[in-house]
């Protein structure tokens, strides 16, 4: 290994004198305590290295070495259910404080059961086993993605560390290479592929707003931007609790302790209703709260990406919440200028933009090298200063997302929530789910979802004039425009995420809320055209019932929202006479 | 034993704060100085960098009347640590934890560093349990949970001073021994005035005895300031996770922590960001809310309620900015509030308590609480738009749904958030439900009819 001496130090960033060589990206170890580096630059013989741990204490003279390798987490079937800092080191099983230092990962005890033969020809991706752990899905033994060659050995089924080789592979040049049931991956390189495929699939997130509105594609990406306090954590944290992927890799990436603890708390609690399976089982956390090392944040988003990209690999769907990128963007920021880069806008690096794509193209809908379907999906939030959407990350991010969840100050403090915009909100996608929906038992669902949007848009619109000439002198049928958007957004897009039974909500249930919906102001618009006043409309007492149905409905009981719509029916129809009745009463009169 | 190192005539350069010396001495980065000039004052400092022949050293005090030639440092070989044990209680403080109040030096049982460790959020628990303050728009509205940093966004003008006087004095746990509660009062960049009103309400409000009190006064320096809040919270946390007391630590104001930061980063010669604040205006602040929490298996908790008062009353600026990231929501006071006499002049609708939810409900305050709360937001914001409304078409373009959200939000804001004198919570949420009397039960879609028929039937 080779080794070099510190020169010179501040902050995170040191620069040292080599003895012997050292590539670029480089993982390093740092002084006694071997702190976590990487080398960022080479000139002449001085190497500048960014150091992932406080520093304090280093010197001068303070020895160097170089691993040999860049910067690389292992990857295995024992991450679900556990939580790591940014570094992908385990922050269970160490003291109440964080300190600097190395700590090695302990290995897990897996059980494992082959099924590949020694002799046989194995590709990198390729399963060579079954690995089970107690109350996990099975797994498997996956050949780290550039290796090839021909099985050698192959252990018996057992359990075993997942650090310690269970088979060997002879490599075409000769050399005997041990496969564990974990696996050594450098971060910043995207694990290969078979293929990407093209999605015509939502990813389900079990929120009314994103889901009938805002659709992210099953491998999309998603950016949540929002200021302080407009929902963002909570949005996120929902979607990691109710979206219908097979694992979640949670990244906190800058913010709150407490929100982590939240996390850790609250997860193994719940249980995920398609899998009846507790909701931690398919959960990574990883954890580098504002307060760590800032040059650990820059590097969290790889470390949550390549774990992402890892259980992708399985032939697993797997979504990744980023919370939030402009934490990140802003560690990129800050340990650039230590080592003296020019600034450009706002301060980023130039290199701010590539990065950010970098990143969100990672997230895809593939064929595994192994020839199955896996999927990573994106969902980073954006914290912009002063709520600013113009600012660079916001900017740049929506150049590579093509589902844009915008949150909105004044909705967050009516408590509306999610406080998604629904006119600054976007899908690209949106167009290509129809099919999807028809399939899963809502045929209408493009039709509402352009029947909704047009309110809310046409809703902006007439509240401007109301402003100027009052809401009572508007014509009737604006009048029932704004009844009938105010609907939209009290009984199906508001959606509690504390609310026991409308935290998530199930396709199933999504669909009967927007059919009522959609029956509603079909109703109430041929009860307009027959002449009934608006305010007799907004009096109806099936509308508190309405406006309550995701709170008071839960998935199971999809016979409820019949009764809501039977009293729908029955009102209207009491409100509209049918012609003959109109007669009749005439003829009384 | 500790190294002590002496560096004599060996420095090359002073510029603002920043002290060069010729390397002299192996010591490592943030380590700890004490620098004395021919004025024979001992100033405190760190080691910020260090390269083969120099050590730079930020001095964290006034840097006037060093020289040259005559300045001593003495390497103390670790971070800056405070030494602490029984008896802080009740004491005064300057801005760097020497007792100022002419009674005898505090008994150390421990020394702690200053900067104190990240916790390890495995190790952090859930902030519960609901702490009192005696302000309806914080108690019912906004709930202040043990372990929570809550900060007031305040002007310039704008009586925050007497609410964080009334809280220290008001607050207390109502599910938890008197004896258990201690403040941390920790005054930056403070005016005298100020800090004596500060010192004389605790006194008369009787809780001067429970309160540990520093002060950075304005005439000290801006380095100091930077100080004095690592300081006192880490009293706070000795009080919190040594001694296992619930504490409140009030820091005001952190506009002045953040502007003198500034002033540091700027001649140091830092790259600035926004509004010339350095970059790291997010992380440092970071450093020092986060320090607020619940721990697993200690008896004590950290609750910050932090003052800031907002530059030009612009809630977009950095320090509010920033400080609302990372705090667990914020109280926002408002002027136009204050200017009708509506006291304390909370905002509620910015005004936001991300953590009410865990600390507030049947088992901490009353099962019908969140509703109450969540129904007089929504029927406030919306009282708030016909109040726009209103002043353009007029009263009489109202409807009469509208006529009565505009009666609501005057008695929302002088019979809830105004208030003469502390109320209890069963008060606070008495005034609630008074006030949702006069809307359409129809649409308080808030509430469960179980609730309206409790709550708003007509007797
Ligand atoms: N979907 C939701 N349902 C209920 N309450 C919400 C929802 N989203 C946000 N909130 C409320 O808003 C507060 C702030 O949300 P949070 O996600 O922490 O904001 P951000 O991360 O954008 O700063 C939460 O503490 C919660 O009280
Ligand atoms: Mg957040």
């Amino acid at each position: 290994m080779s080794m070099a001496a510190i020169r010179w130090i501040s902050g995170p960033v040191l620069r040292a004198t080599v003895r012997g060589p050292f590539f670029l990206r480089e993982c390093v170890r740092v002084g006694p305590r071997h702190l976590l580096g990487e080398v960022v630059r080479i000139d002449g013989d001085e190497i500048t290295v960014q150091v992932y741990e406080d520093t304090t204490g280093l010197r001068p003279g303070t020895l160097i070495e170089g691993e040999g390798n860049p910067l690389a987490i292992r990857v295995g079937p024992a991450l679900l259910g556990n939580i790591y800092d940014g570094l992908l080191r385990p922050l269970t099983g160490i003291d109440a404080r964080v300190t600097a230092g190395a700590r090695p990962a302990p290995a897990a005890r897996l059980a494992f059961r082959p099924s590949r033969k020694a002799g046989a020809t194995v590709r990198g991706g390729e399963s060579l086993g079954e690995v089970s752990l107690p109350g996990r899905r099975t797994l498997a033994c996956l050949v780290p993605p550039d290796l090839e060659g021909e099985l050698v050995a192959i252990q018996e089924a057992g359990e075993y560390d997942d650090t310690q080789p269970v088979a060997s592979v002879r490599t075409a040049d000769g050399r005997e290479v041990g496969v564990a049931m974990s696996h050594a991956w450098p971060v910043r390189v995207p694990r290969p592929v078979a293929r990407r495929l093209p999605t015509r699939e939502p990813l389900v997130t079990g929120q009314r707003i994103l889901d009938a509105l805002f659709p992210v594609a099953l491998g999309g990406k998603a950016a949540i931007p929002g200021g302080f306090g407009t929902g963002k954590t909570v949005l996120l944290e929902a979607l990691a609790k109710g979206c219908a992927a097979d694992v979640i890799v949670y990244l906190g990436c800058g913010e709150r302790g407490n929100e982590m603890a939240g996390v850790l708390e609250e997860l193994p609690q719940l249980v995920d209703p398609r899998t009846e399976r507790k909701l931690m089982e398919r959960t990574v956390i990883i954890a580098n709260t504002s307060n760590m090392p800032v040059a650990a944040r820059e590097a969290s988003i790889y470390s949550a990406i390549t774990v992402a990209e890892y259980f992708r690999d399985q032939g697993l769907h797997v979504a990744l919440m980023a919370d939030s990128t402009s934490r990140w963007a802003e560690a990129l920021r800050e340990v650039s200028g230590r080592f003296g880069e020019l600034p450009g806008e706002g301060g980023y690096p130039a290199y701010l933009s590539s990065r950010l794509a970098e990143f969100y193209e990672r997230a895809a809908l593939v064929e595994t090298l192994s020839g199955s379907r896996g999927s990573v999906t994106v969902m980073g939030a954006i914290s912009p200063p002063s709520g600013d959407f113009s600012e660079p990350v916001t900017s740049h991010t929506k150049r590579y997302v093509r589902a844009f969840w915008a949150l909105d100050v004044k909705r967050a403090q009516a408590r509306f929530y999610p406080a998604v915009h629904p006119l600054q909100s976007y899908s690209e996608d949106a167009a290509e789910f129809a099919p999807w929906w028809s399939e899963n038992g809502n045929t209408q669902w493009l039709e509402l979802r352009r029947r909704f949007l047009t309110l809310l848009d046409e809703q902006s619109r007439l509240e401007r004039m109301a402003k100027i000439i009052g809401k009572d002198a508007l014509p009737a049928r604006q009048q029932l425009t704004l009844a009938c958007a105010d609907l939209v957004n009290e009984a199906f897009l508001r959606q509690n995420a504390f609310a026991p039974k409308d935290r998530v909500a199930g396709p199933a249930k999504q669909a009967a809320m927007m059919r009522i919906t959609g029956r509603f102001i079909e109703l109430s618009t041929q009860a307009v055209a027959a002449g009934v006043a608006p305010d007799r409309i907004t009096r109806l007492a099936c509308l508190r019932p309405l406006a309550r149905m995701g709170e008071e409905i839960g998935d199971g009981e999809m016979e409820k929202f019949d009764a809501v719509a039977s009293a729908l029916e029955t009102e209207f129809h009491d409100l509209i006479p049918a012609p003959e009745a109109r007669d009749e009463a005439a003829a009384a009169g | 034993m500790k190294p002590r190192l002496l560096a004599e005539g060996c420095a090359t350069r002073l510029a603002g704060p920043l002290l060069f010396l010729k390397r002299t001495v192996d010591v490592g980065l943030n380590e700890a100085v004490e620098v004395k000039g021919a004025d024979g004052r001992t100033r405190l400092g760190r080691v910020a960098a260090a390269d083969e022949e120099t050590l730079t050293i930020e001095v964290l005090e006034n840097t006037a009347g060093l020289g040259l030639a005559d300045v001593v440092v003495r390497f103390v070989g670790q971070p800056l640590e405070f030494a602490l044990g029984p008896g802080i209680l009740g004491r005064v403080f300057d801005g760097v934890g020497r007792v100022i109040d002419g009674g005898p030096p505090i008994p150390a049982r421990e020394a702690y560093p200053i900067e104190g460790l990240p916790w390890n959020p495995v190790a952090r628990g859930v902030p519960r349990d609901f702490i009192e303050t005696g302000v309806s728009a914080i108690d019912l509205m906004n709930s202040l949970v043990r372990g929570q940093k809550l900060p007031i966004f305040s002007g310039g003008g704008l009586p925050h001073d007497r609410m964080a006087a009334d809280i220290a004095t008001n607050a207390r746990l109502p599910r938890g021994a008197a004896g258990d509660f201690a403040i941390v009062f920790a005054g930056m960049g403070l005016p005298h005035d100020s800090a004596e009103f500060f010192r004389r309400r605790l006194e008369q409000g009787g809780a001067l005895e429970r309160t540990a009190l520093f002060l950075n006064l304005a005439a000290d320096s801006s380095t100091q300031r930077l100080l004095t809040p690592r300081y006192a919270l880490t009293a706070a946390e000795y009080l919190a996770f040594v001694e296992g007391k619930h504490v409140l630590a009030i820091l005001t104001d952190m506009t002045n922590y953040c502007e003198a930061l500034r002033e540091v980063s700027s001649s140091k010669g830092e790259i600035p960001s926004r509004k010339g604040f350095p970059g790291y205006l997010y992380s440092d602040l970071a450093t020092l809310y986060e320090r607020a929490g619940c721990v697993h298996g200690a008896k004590g908790t950290l609750t910050q309620l932090s003052i800031l008062t907002m530059p030009s009353d612009d809630i977009t600026h950095p320090i509010p900015d920033l400080t609302g990231y990372i705090t667990e929501g914020q109280i926002v006071l408002s002027r136009d509030l204050d200017r009708r006499g509506v006291n304390p002049p909370v905002n509620v609708l910015p005004s936001l308590s991300r953590l009410m939810k865990d600390g507030t409900g049947e088992r901490y305050t009353h099962r019908d609480h969140p509703a109450l709360a969540s129904q007089l937001y929504s029927a406030y914001a919306r009282a708030v738009q016909t109040r726009v409304l209103a002043a353009v078409v007029g009263e009489d373009g109202l409807s009469e749904a509208d006529r009565r959200y505009l009666a609501f939000g005057e008695g929302f804001e002088r019979n809830l958030v105004h208030q003469a004198g502390a109320r209890s919570f069963a008060e606070s949420m008495e005034a609630g439900w008074r006030l949702l009397k006069g809307l359409p039960h129809a649409e308080l879609t808030r509430l469960s009819d179980e609730q309206i028929a409790r709550y708003l039937a007509k007797a």
